[in-house]
């Protein structure tokens, strides 16, 4: 496994650039991998949306459906395409340090 | 978050669905919803029968096809008993809810919030002799399939 250097954090990276050991993660390291896909700056909202993300996988063991995320997080499903227009649940899920959502919805 | 070869990515799909029971309608909303998801575009395209799925009157009611279904194996008899159908539904629909797929009108909803471009076949339309007015609100338009082609170039065509 390959370690990468990102906003000076070791980080251990997937084949796809998600993070393979949650707890390499900090709040720089999202800002920077935001910043290389697409997102400048992380708003409030797109925080919720990755804190709800990490949240719920270190407490279940895997990443929330587009379903629970747009029902539950407090963030509709519009919005969270807005935020994230390159796919929500996938994205967050690299800046919030945890691994590639395996669901189909 | 460099590979040696960069992975060959899909950018567009434009996905009919053709027929009108639960089993016909859910892949191809499946497959839309999923290509969101990963950032891809998506049209759906709902031509005969698969008009079901977005008519307001009718996609509550979508059910599983319990004859003239061999994955079912069932007796083709057993399959017609009045009341069967209705029920290897609602089977289903729990299993679904249980991997956290939702019932079609909530699917409907979530698919044209994620930004699936939904569209009714004209062919269909007429010989149905529906309006727009049949419609869900998600429904963008009624097209022919020369004008899907237009919509659908550049990308994947998936028939469902």
């Amino acid at each position: 496994m390959p370690t990468t250097l990102i906003a000076d954090t070791p980080v251990d990276l997937d084949a796809e650039g998600f993070l393979t050991d949650p707890a390499q993660w900090n709040e720089d390291l999202a800002r920077a991998i935001a910043a290389d896909n697409g997102i400048p700056e992380l708003t409030d909202r797109h925080w919720l949306v990755v804190r709800f993300m990490r949240d719920r996988y270190l407490q279940t063991g895997s990443a929330p459906s587009i379903r629970s995320l747009g029902k539950e997080s407090g963030v509709p499903v519009k919005e969270l395409y807005e935020l994230f227009p390159k796919g929500p649940a996938k994205l967050a899920a690299r800046i919030g340090g945890i691994p590639k959502p395996r669901g189909c919805i | 978050m460099q590979t040696d070869t960069p992975l060959e990515t899909i950018e567009k799909v434009a996905i009919v669905i053709s027929k009108g029971s639960l089993e016909g309608v859910y892949p191809g909303l499946i497959m839309a919803n999923g290509a969101r998801m990963e950032g891809i575009e998506a049209d759906l395209f709902f031509t005969f029968f698969g008009l079901e799925a977005i008519r307001r009157d009718r996609y509550a009611k979508i059910k599983v096809a319990t004859v003239g279904n061999p994955g079912m194996h069932l007796p083709t008899w057993i399959g017609a008993i009045p009341g069967f159908s209705a029920l290897a539904t609602s089977m289903m629909k729990r299993q679904m809810e249980k991997i956290d797929i939702p019932p079609i009108p909530e699917f409907i909803e979530l698919v044209g919030d994620s930004g699936v471009h939904l569209y009714a076949c004209k062919a269909s339309v007429d010989m149905f002799g529906l309006t727009m007015d049949d419609f869900v609100p998600q429904v963008e338009d009624i097209i022919s399939v020369g004008e899907f082609y237009e919509r659908a170039a550049g990308g994947e065509i998936i028939f469902t």
